[in-house]
């Protein structure tokens, strides 16, 4: 949150600088000095993780774009030659290949966790926002690097996806078109998502800029959702209190990064992608990364028409609805209190929803036959159903705990678990678990 | 501890949803499930048996190289750190200069390119011809057929599909290859396989489009009874008979079972020929990432000591 800068310029040289370009300043009070709720839990280490997600997609992408051919004839062999020729290219590969899977990973759970501690609400909203533009950007590149490596999977993907966009009323063909430089999935389709993939991680680092900035003007949201009141009391410095924890929190997830990597690096992966693309045979399923099957999921629950809305329209419209509704989230939610810790019936229906999402993302996987398709227009509905109606209900018709008066509080009264089950029973204070 | 009662919740139900979800879709599973194996090379620590990577070699060369390629390999992967003709350090004989550990001078991948049963093209010559010539260690392994035409002409319009990356490239692969290889069948009763075509229960086909005229009603669907066998048919016969390949180590079975074996085993590793260097450094990756996971954890509990939280 906004605070009175603590810098100190120590040499000359630091005095100098900071009267000319003060960024050690503004390092020093965002990241060294700034005021963290001290009830932060390992939720919270996400953003750091999701941090080095970025940096290590950026490094191992611009090694791996020095040796790779944008070129249809020779992309996918080029792609060998990184993983046989090319010094640790398979390193290289194999961990930005298994980045992306790694990098949604972290972001679902930071997104699972804002949904959970309210964190999208006011004064959030533009740091909210900023972070589904993120997601968005996160989703446009992960598909276009799917392409690039050329193979079957690569090749019908990005025939369906571009597909999809021709369901579009009067102008949907010549968007198609534009996508793909012509009329179907062919080089210059190859070339300009090459172009793109290597240009769109640098708009996502702008955003995260952007978002880190959101961010640091009202302060963390934290697991009771109560605004930091006594800066003393209820926050410590970011370093080294956060530096430490995130770094462990990153270490961890690190862990099971290099265990995708080096054990099973194409676990995430579908054997097609290691046949050449082929115009000519359409592979016998065709299926999404992992990260894409709940969207894909809504995009094919929609095997009805609506009046003048084609099925095919209306299932375009349901998957892009499905993530645009993100942006509108902290309008939709009427409860006053943040934090699901303190709302008991909202948590029920926000576990319902996690299950509903893990559902669309099994079903996204599977043929769309018999009753699969009506389990995933159920999970579709529940989806909608729950920003659409749960939560604007919600907030109006239930009965929250009540809230501990102060972050220190509610961090006090976890030390002593005696004391908050004492009080938890006589029903006036709530039960701070953690 | 809400959060994990919580995460604990979700994952019960995820794991439930998929249970069910899979028992669904079993049903309709057209081909065999591949006979699960061991593999010298499965898990954390495997690697490769290299005895089994030169039978493999041999058997890919004598049997499999008729009709496919494996267009990705050069001779000189064969000697390189992992590969199946490796050397260490040159027999007696040769001259210290000599690095046998460098592909390109390892005698037995010179002698296997030299030998190899086919030519490669090069050129154009001084007169602006293209001339054939036996390869050297740093061709590319030259395949059966010049293109893709002369491949389906001499394959009735089957194209056998390369085999670099064939293992990589099939669910469950080794195990599928392996089952394909030894799991030729005589086709049940109730199909009629065309001339050309092989039935085979473990490759992915529709056997319903095969059954004889008098098991199918009148929308051509099978009658009531009679079950649609599994899997498929492909152009390729069974390739491997027993004995059809003489193993210099006469303790080797030469059975199809055996020459299937190692030939899974040689294609594992053709798919991926830096396999044995990624777990090498992956197991020293681990152990560093959880020394710094434990330093990084000690360091947060003494910095968050003295506070109270």
């Amino acid at each position: 949150m906004s605070h009175p800068s603590t810098y100190n310029p120590g040499s000359g040289l630091e005095k100098w600088l900071d009267a000319r370009l003060p960024i050690m300043r503004l390092m020093h009070d965002s990241l060294n000095d700034f005021p963290t709720p001290k009830n932060l839990n390992y939720w919270w280490t996400f953003g750091g993780i999701l941090t080095v997600c970025l940096m290590i997609q950026i490094i191992t992408g611009i090694v791996l774009a020095m040796h790779y051919t944008a070129q249809a004839d020779m992309a996918f062999d080029s792609i060998e030659h990184i993983m046989r020729d090319v010094n640790y290219g398979w390193l290289m590969r194999y961990v930005h290949a298994n980045g992306s899977s790694m990098f949604f990973l972290a972001v679902y759970l930071h997104m699972f966790r804002g949904l959970y501690y309210g964190s999208y609400k006011e004064p959030r909203e533009v740091l909210w926002m900023l972070g589904v533009v993120i997601f968005i950007l996160m989703m446009a590149t992960a598909f276009m690097g799917y392409v690039l490596p050329w193979g079957q999977m690569s090749y019908w993907a990005a025939t369906v996806i571009t597909n999809l966009f021709s369901a579009i009323p009067l102008i949907g063909d010549d968007i198609r078109t534009l996508l793909l430089g012509g009329p179907s999935v062919d080089n210059p389709t190859l070339n300009r998502f090459f172009s793109l993939h290597y240009l769109l991680p640098f708009a996502i680092f702008g955003v995260v800029v952007l978002h880190i900035w959101a961010l640091h003007v009202p302060g963390n949201n934290n697991p009771t959702g109560i605004e930091v009141k006594d800066l003393k009391k209820d926050t410590v410095p970011f370093h080294p209190y956060y530096t430490v924890k995130d770094g462990f929190g990153i270490a961890v997830f690190l862990v099971l990064f290099a265990a995708f990597v080096f054990f099973n690096p194409d676990g995430l992966g579908h054997p097609d992608n290691y046949i050449k693309a082929n115009p000519l045979a359409t592979p016998a399923s065709i299926v999404p990364e992992w990260y894409f099957m709940p969207f894909y999921a809504i995009l094919r629950a929609i095997t009805f028409d609506l009046g003048p809305i084609s099925s095919k329209l209306g299932g375009v419209i349901a998957m892009f609805a499905s993530i645009l509704i993100l942006f509108v989230l902290p309008w939709l939610d009427r409860a006053k209190i943040r934090s699901m810790r303190y709302r008991p019936a909202m948590r029920l229906w926000f576990i319902l929803f996690v299950v509903a999402c893990i559902a669309l993302g099994v079903l996204g996987g599977k043929p769309a036959e018999g009753n699969l398709v009506l389990y995933a227009q159920i999970a579709t509905a529940y989806y909608f159903g729950f920003f659409l109606i749960i939560m604007p209900l919600a907030g109006i018709m239930e009965t929250p705990k009540a809230l501990p008066s102060s972050i220190a509080d509610a961090v006090l009264a976890k030390k002593k678990p005696d004391a908050a089950r004492s009080h938890a029973s006589g029903g006036a204070q709530p039960a701070p678990a953690e | 501890m809400k959060i994990s009662m919580i995460a604990r919740t979700l994952i019960i139900a995820a794991t439930l949803s998929l249970c069910g979800m899979s028992a669904a879709v079993a049903a309709s599973g057209s081909a065999k499930d591949p006979e699960h194996r061991h593999w010298h090379f499965a898990g954390p620590f495997g690697t490769h048996d290299k005895d089994a990577l030169q039978r493999g070699f041999q058997v890919y060369e004598t049997v499999c190289a008729s009709c496919h390629g494996v267009e990705l390999l050069s001779f000189r992967n064969l000697g390189q750190k992992g590969g199946p003709f490796y050397l260490d350090s040159c027999p007696d004989g040769f001259a210290d200069n000599v690095d046998c550990s460098n592909p390109n001078e390892n005698p037995i991948v010179k002698a296997i390119a030299s030998q190899y049963r086919y030519q490669v093209v090069d050129g154009p010559d001084d007169s602006g011809d293209m001339v054939e010539r036996a390869p050297i260690a740093s061709d590319r392994i030259p395949g059966p057929y010049a293109n893709e035409v002369i491949a389906r002409l001499a394959n009735n319009n089957a194209l056998p599909p390369d085999f670099s990356l064939i293992i990589k490239a099939r669910h469950h692969g080794p195990d599928y290859v392996f089952s394909l290889l030894t799991g030729y069948e005589d086709a049940p009763a109730s199909v009629e396989i065309a001339p050309g075509q092989h039935y085979n229960p473990y490759f992915h086909g529709d056997m319903s489009q095969a059954l004889k005229p008098e098991f199918l009603n009148a929308e051509g669907h099978a009658i009531d009874g009679v079950d649609v066998p599994p899997g498929g048919v492909l152009a390729m016969a069974p390739p491997l008979f027993d004995g059809v390949i003489d193993y210099a180590d006469p303790g080797t079975p030469e059975t199809v079972e055996q020459y299937a074996a190692d030939v899974v085993e040689f294609l594992t590793w053709a798919a991926e020929p830096k396999m044995e260097a990624r777990k090498a450094m992956g197991v020293m990756s681990l152990i560093y990432l959880l020394v710094l996971c434990f330093i990084l954890y000690w360091s947060y509990r003494k910095v968050w000591a003295k506070l109270d939280h």
